[in-house]
């Protein structure tokens, strides 16, 4: 253990520890499930999350009897934090197929035992950010209309606008991911089943379980479903973070009007949404003692990622400058001066530093074997994509054309109460994942213990 | 210990057929809900203070509407009658009939009558009937066969879609500006056409269905 921390990992390094065999991986995995009460650690983590999401409900009720006056948005800036935040979520949701959907294709090991955190990770973030812009509306009653149908209005959305794509998106995202997810962990919850020792648990995931046997025939339908999902929701994924990045490119507002939106959001969308995931399996890790399942290894490749990300990110930051700089339109110039050097300069550099230059210390393998500072290090990178999500969401509409229409955004209370209450919502919902189904993938993570016994 | 029987599998896929049945009976109520009449009040007849019949005073009588809706040609609203209007008449002829009580009180009293609306639009939609009037709509293309109500009932279900019907295409529901008032006017061969009244009252169709026309 000591080699590893210090040195890059050797070629023929473990994905799993020896120690792991077939049945220590299963018994191990789903005691945690059925354990009869839940340890410490785990009720004060689910304690703190709830008393959030309190937040949360106290921050909506206001928002819906009061209006959306109660945040900072305001005629010029009227997309503030909770849009910012939309974004960040919903990137933060996308890493989480990246990892699981993509790393599938490529057949990479490190992914087998990750793969159910990312996707735990991702259905709790999606929840945070569809309710984003529906809180955003001014009516929310009417989030409804969205859907195409015309019994009494006789109109129909805007087809045309990225807006309604986007809630198509969103939908067919979330309802695929769920898809995803449960025909990924349907051999898992008969494990869990099988081993249940109490009836309501035998009912509850034999029900969840829907009667899965493992036959063979079974496990070749499972396998190519999942294949064929896998391959659905890799494209997918990318195209619903195009689309947000087209909520702002299809607008004339400088700064926003721009081509490389879609593929700028989306490399956003790896770094961070892998920062997320190293921060939750760190965690998991320690907290479930699953040392021999989570190892070097898969740090290590997450680590590699992340490093990718930042150096795609900082490509688009190249961009995000160089565009409005060599370009002979004073708006998109004087736009991106107020963004670098003005009012958002603080939040600008700092974004700068967290997600591009701190993470260049993940060339050294040293830091990519801490978990200390990989802890940090993704910690950084979400609050800077956070920072990130604001700067270009406020600073655009802060500086628009007319600079009789100039003017800062400042957000207030209920912001941050919105931005506390959808981290309870995450936080809740994942403690709730913890608990109630298997964190790690048992049947991938079994045939990753096959293969290495076969080397 | 077998905790499912043999009949297990049944009862599930019944369970998931039952699912989607119920799924497809909401979505499909949601759609239908709103094409029902009880959710719009259309044909129906609400109870009023005075039993007023269109019917006897128009058809029977030939009262022009004005006459009673006397603001319908240069206000948004069309104004129900004062207590006085009914009066020019009521003075003088069934003056101790027991259904007109609430007429007599009212004018004793100098309080107006509460008549019971029919036709309600939301705030948010800004009607306005002179300009329908003065387009060539007539009363009858909203109001129905309102020359023919014993009692007033809602003739059309007022739903967007409904406006939007006319608005996208008004040409057919156009009359000459003699026959507006007129409640049995139908459509004759010596008629100018839709297209020609639409030309004679400068009508531009291309702006009608605007958000900004009725939502302002």
């Amino acid at each position: 253990m000591a080699t590893t921390l210090t040195n890059e990992l050797p070629a023929g390094a473990p994905v799993v520890r020896p120690d792991v065999t077939l049945t220590t991986l299963s018994e191990d995995v789903s005691s945690r499930v059925l354990m009869r009460s839940a340890p410490l650690w785990w009720w004060i983590g689910f304690g703190l999350s709830f008393a959030l999401l309190m937040v949360l409900i106290v921050q909506m009720a206001v928002l819906f009897i009061v209006g959306i006056g109660v945040w900072g948005v305001e005629i010029p800036v009227a997309w503030g934090l909770a849009i910012a935040e939309y974004v960040w979520w919903i990137a933060l949701a996308s890493g989480g197929t990246i990892v699981s959907a993509l790393f599938f294709l490529t057949r990479s090991p490190w992914r087998s035992a990750t793969n159910r955190i990312a996707e735990s990770m991702l259905l709790s973030a999606a929840p945070c950010a569809g309710l984003m812009p529906i809180m955003h509306l001014g009516r929310p009653g009417f989030f409804y209309w969205l859907f195409p149908y015309s019994t009494v209005m006789g109109v129909w959305p805007q087809m045309r606008s990225p807006l309604w794509w986007d809630f198509i998106c969103l939908l067919c995202y979330i309802l695929m991911s769920i898809m995803y997810y449960y025909a990924g962990i349907l051999p898992d919850l008969a494990t869990v089943r099988d081993l249940a020792t109490t009836k309501p648990k035998k009912i509850f995931y034999g029900i969840l379980a829907l009667g899965w046997r493992g036959s063979v025939a079974e496990w070749q339908n499972q396998r190519i479903v999942y294949a064929i999902m896998s391959a659905i929701m890799a494209p997918m994924v990318i195209s619903v973070h195009s689309v947000v990045g087209l909520d702002y490119a299809a607008g004339l507002t400088p700064g926003w009007h721009d081509t490389q939106f879609p593929p700028y959001f989306f490399f956003g969308a790896v770094t961070s949404g892998t920062a997320v995931i190293v921060m939750l399996t760190i965690l998991v890790r320690w907290g479930y003692g699953l040392q021999s399942v989570l190892t070097e290894y898969h740090f290590n490749a997450m680590a590699k990622v992340m490093l990718v990300g930042s150096l795609m990110l900082a490509y688009a930051y190249v961009w995000e400058a160089f565009g409005p700089l060599y370009s002979s339109d004073v708006a998109e110039r004087t736009e991106f001066l107020h963004r670098a050097f003005g009012f958002t300069a603080p939040l600008f550099w700092s974004e700068k530093i967290l997600t591009v230059i701190v993470p260049q210390l993940l060339w050294l393998p040293v830091v990519r074997g801490n978990q200390v500072l990989l802890f940090l290090i993704s910690g950084g990178i979400i609050v800077g994509m956070w920072q990130e999500r604001v700067v270009f969401t406020t600073a655009s509409l802060e500086h628009n054309y007319m600079p009789s229409y100039w003017g800062n955004y400042f957000p207030t209370l209920w912001d941050w109460a919105t931005l506390a209450g959808t981290i309870g919502l995450f936080l809740t919902l994942f403690f709730l994942f913890l608990r109630f189904a298997p964190i790690i993938s048992l049947a991938e993570v079994r045939e990753i213990i096959e293969d290495e016994k076969a080397k | 210990m077998a905790v499912f029987g043999p009949r297990a599998n049944l009862f599930m896929t019944a369970a998931l057929v039952g699912v989607f049945c119920v799924c497809v009976f909401l979505v499909a109520a949601i759609w239908v809900v709103p094409l029902v009449d009880y959710n719009s009040q259309q044909q129906f007849t609400p109870e009023q203070p005075i039993p007023f019949s269109h019917k006897h005073h128009v058809s029977g009588l030939g009262l022009d509407c004005r006459y009673c809706h006397t603001t319908v040609e240069e206000s948004s609203n069309a104004g129900m009658p004062s207590t006085a209007i009914c009066m020019t008449c009521h003075s003088q002829i069934w003056t101790n009939a027991a259904m007109l009580e609430p007429d007599r009180k009212s004018l004793a009293e100098n309080t107006p009558i509460r008549w019971t609306r029919v036709y309600t639009l939301p705030d948010y939609v800004y009607f306005d009937h002179s300009i329908h009037i003065a387009k060539g709509v007539g009363c009858t293309e909203c109001h129905g066969p309102i020359g023919d109500m014993a009692m007033t009932w809602k003739a059309n279900n007022l739903y967007m879609s409904w406006c939007l019907s006319c608005h996208r295409d008004p040409a057919p529901h156009l009359r000459p500006k003699d026959q507006v008032f007129n409640p049995h006017w139908r459509r004759t061969d010596s008629t100018p056409s839709g297209d020609a009244l639409l030309v004679q009252y400068h009508i531009k169709t291309e702006a009608l269905s605007d958000c900004g026309i009725c939502h302002r």
